[in-house]
């Protein structure tokens, strides 16, 4: 008896669905952003089902860590939904090279982003761009505003203020005077070495003249980094060597440390855990004046399953990814994913507000060790992490990380030979 | 009678030999054909062994791979050291006719060999962190703070600090066998060994001791396999990576990170399989060593 009213019902259903689907598309999208289920649900699908009838959408995430692996098995068995959400780099380019994803060059709405934003998802020659940039994570320093107003510190701007402030508050002893750990080894490269170094290899010109060949890591632009982050182990707490990561958010939101070197993904854990008010500044220059740059790296865009039935309407979504509306949807859903659309966005998150407008006065750039340089062994990126951690602790010198570091790329990258 | 059918044997053979061939023989001649191959245009090509010249080699290969398996072997070092004599120690006093609650301190030593790896690793790391840990606050607590450093988080002490929290976990093992071992003796040869004057400390060095040394050869051998295998410990408590700065890679970590792959560096399965072939070796030199130069003198001393 039971058994039929579950056939039963299960027939009904899949009558029903079927006869939505006679008149709609259903758009499905492959995502790891499991956290942002119910953002996709409430606030993001609604708002594009409102102005496109006749075009479903279903968001379907799976776990992160997971991603990749379901991700290419779905497309090699042809069951991936319409639209898949992109890596950034080698992992997408790889899929794009397999003929997994479609080419959306002529895609309307990419002239809504600069070169930078797309870099992320075009092939080595920038040709074809083959996902819609969604959103970006900046670097900087996220500080603690009350701890700054008790011992009269400014915010600094230049490298002689940033290391004057942080003797101030080392001297007066009521907080440490940045969180950061080095056990992890990845928050010293991200949050050290690429959050302060555009500043000397001047952004983007550096990092490409890097790719080219142009430069050397050895140069003073690439070494100097290191010299500054150096100088940073006397300023982190008792015993970093051993500090996770989680102990270095922990510290900060608890009120024991001063400074945070951060990725603006923090934004919405800081706000949920740090009863006190907080601020942001940009690297600062090593001169006053000079020009700033920040990194702001490319972090999510969606892309088009070339095997999709229902290319017309996906690219009718896409197109609407790229638009000033979605950006300003998702900005102010997650605060510190910050869009990458070239139509400025109104934030309500006066930290997230505070990060992006470096954008206005500093130039972007990416990690330079995302693009290119890290598909060999030695690994750029790892190495990198490695030679941040070794020059903190001083247990390797600035010239001679930077030595080694290139002497591996050099080992299987063409262009630095 | 010589010509009676042996069929039977086969029957009753190949259930096991069949799932033993699939799940374990297969794999791991698989793994170690891996090794003899490379990622070309065009799928996977014949390299003979030239993953291996890269391994042995290349600079950088062959650095990081004597590093780990120096670090493998001051791991093991430490745990023949520190673990197995422990490990004998307490089994004579638990063994100890006279002890009380003998049942209690056995199941107390033994409870953290049935820990996760995952739990042990985290739960040390709180302990010993500088920030929450209750380590420096203990140490404090004597007067002793000045003792405490950042263990983990240092190249010159991390691997034997971590090499002391795998001492802690398996220290129950040998003290079980051992104890197994102890309880076996006849009472017959301690009560004869009592009568020609050979009491306490002297019956435990020269009859209790000579006997359990087949036990102690059999402990040595499950701690070097287990050891070399190792990979859990690490993992759990300083990341793929094993910092710092690679002071705590062992041929676990370094055969993970090759094989599957780390952040931006894609996996290499062919140069993963010729590390998993390296480790096989050693791991089996290791084993014959035991079994026929050790193993095959031990017999002497039973009867």
């Amino acid at each position: 008896m039971t058994k039929k009213i579950v056939a039963g019902l299960l027939l009904s259903t899949a009558l029903m669905s079927t006869g939505a689907l006679a008149q709609d598309v259903t758009l499905t999208i492959e995502s790891w952003r499991n956290d942002d289920l119910s953002i996709w649900q409430d606030q993001i699908i609604p708002a594009f089902e409102a102005a496109n009838p006749g075009i479903k959408v279903q968001f379907t995430p799976s776990a992160p860590a997971e991603y990749n692996a379901v991700l290419n098995s779905k497309l090699d068995a042809g069951t991936a939904g319409d639209l898949i959400t992109c890596r950034p780099f080698d992992a997408s380019l790889a899929l794009y090279d397999g003929g997994k994803l479609a080419d959306l060059s002529d895609l309307a709405a990419m002239v809504n982003f600069s070169d930078v934003a797309k870099s992320a998802w075009q092939t080595d020659d920038g040709a074809h761009t083959f996902c819609v940039p969604m959103a970006s994570v900046i670097h900087g320093f996220i500080y603690n505003k009350n701890a700054f107003a008790e011992l009269g510190i400014e915010v600094p701007t230049t490298e002689a203020e940033f290391f004057a402030a942080l003797d101030k508050i080392k001297e007066d002893g009521t907080y440490i005077p940045m969180a950061m750990g080095t056990n992890d080894q990845w928050e010293a490269a991200t949050m050290g070495y690429n959050n302060i170094g555009p500043n000397y290899w001047k952004g983007e010109d550096g990092r490409l003249a890097l790719i080219k060949g142009e430069a050397s890591l050895t140069d003073e632009a690439w070494v100097a980094p290191y010299r500054q982050l150096a100088k940073w182990g006397a300023y982190l707490g008792d015993g970093y060597e051993a500090q996770t990561y989680p102990d270095s958010q922990n510290l900060f939101t608890l009120g024991r440390a001063a400074i945070y070197p951060a990725g603006s993904w923090e934004i919405s854990g800081f706000n949920a855990q740090a009863d006190f008010e907080m601020g942001a500044f940009n690297p600062p220059v090593a001169n006053a004046g000079d020009e700033c740059y920040i990194s702001d790296h490319t972090d999510i865009a969606i892309g088009l399953n070339a095997a999709s039935p229902n290319a017309e309407a996906a690219r009718t979504f896409l197109n609407w990814v790229g638009s000033a509306e979605f950006a300003s949807l998702y900005a102010n859903a997650l605060p510190g994913f910050f869009s990458l659309n070239s139509a400025p966005v109104a934030m309500q998150d006066p930290l997230a507000q505070e990060i992006v407008s470096w954008r206005d006065k500093c130039h972007s750039t990416i990690r330079s060790t995302y693009q290119i340089l890290s598909r060999g062994t030695p690994n750029l990126e790892t190495e990198t992490w490695n030679a941040s951690v070794n020059v903190i602790k001083g247990t390797e010198t600035p010239e001679a990380a930077g030595a080694r570091l290139q002497e591996g790329l050099a080992s299987w990258y063409e262009p630095q030979k | 009678m010589a010509t009676r059918s042996r069929t039977h044997v086969v029957v009753f053979l190949a259930p096991a030999v069949l799932v033993y061939t699939a799940v374990m023989i297969w794999p791991l001649f698989n793994t170690l054909r891996l090794a003899l191959y490379t990622a070309g245009e065009e799928g996977r090509v014949f390299v003979g062994l030239a993953n291996f010249a890269t391994l042995f080699g290349d600079p950088r290969w062959s650095g990081a791979f004597w590093n780990a398996l120096g670090n493998n072997f001051w791991f093991f070092f430490i745990h023949m050291l520190v673990q197995n004599p422990i490990g004998i120690v307490l089994a004579a006093i638990l063994s100890h006719p006279r002890l009380r609650f003998a049942a209690l301190y056995r199941s107390a030593i033994f409870i953290p060999t049935i820990l996760s790896f995952v739990i042990v690793g985290f739960a040390w790391k709180l302990i010993l962190s500088p920030i929450w840990g209750i380590a420096p606050s203990m140490l404090d607590a004597v007067g002793l703070k000045s003792l405490f450093a950042p263990w983990l988080g240092r190249e010159g002490s991390a691997l034997t600090t971590l090499a002391l929290i795998s001492v802690w976990q398996f220290v129950g093992i040998p003290m079980m066998l051992i104890y197994a071992a102890l309880l076996s003796i006849p009472e017959e040869i301690l009560e004869a060994g009592e009568i020609d004057g050979i009491t306490g400390w002297a019956a435990f060095w020269r009859i209790k001791l000579p006997l359990i040394l087949p036990s102690i050869g059999i402990i040595s051998i499950l701690t070097f396999v287990g050891n070399f295998n190792a990979f859990d410990l690490i993992y759990a408590a300083q990341g793929a990576l094993a910092g710092p700065d690679f002071s705590t890679d062992i041929l676990g970590t370094f055969l993970y990170r090759t094989f599957f792959g780390f952040q931006l560096q894609l996996g290499d399965p062919h140069m993963g399989s010729a590390i998993a072939t390296a480790m096989f070796a050693i791991i089996l030199a290791g084993v014959c060593v035991y079994l026929f130069a050790i193993q095959t003198r031990m017999r002497r001393y039973q009867f």
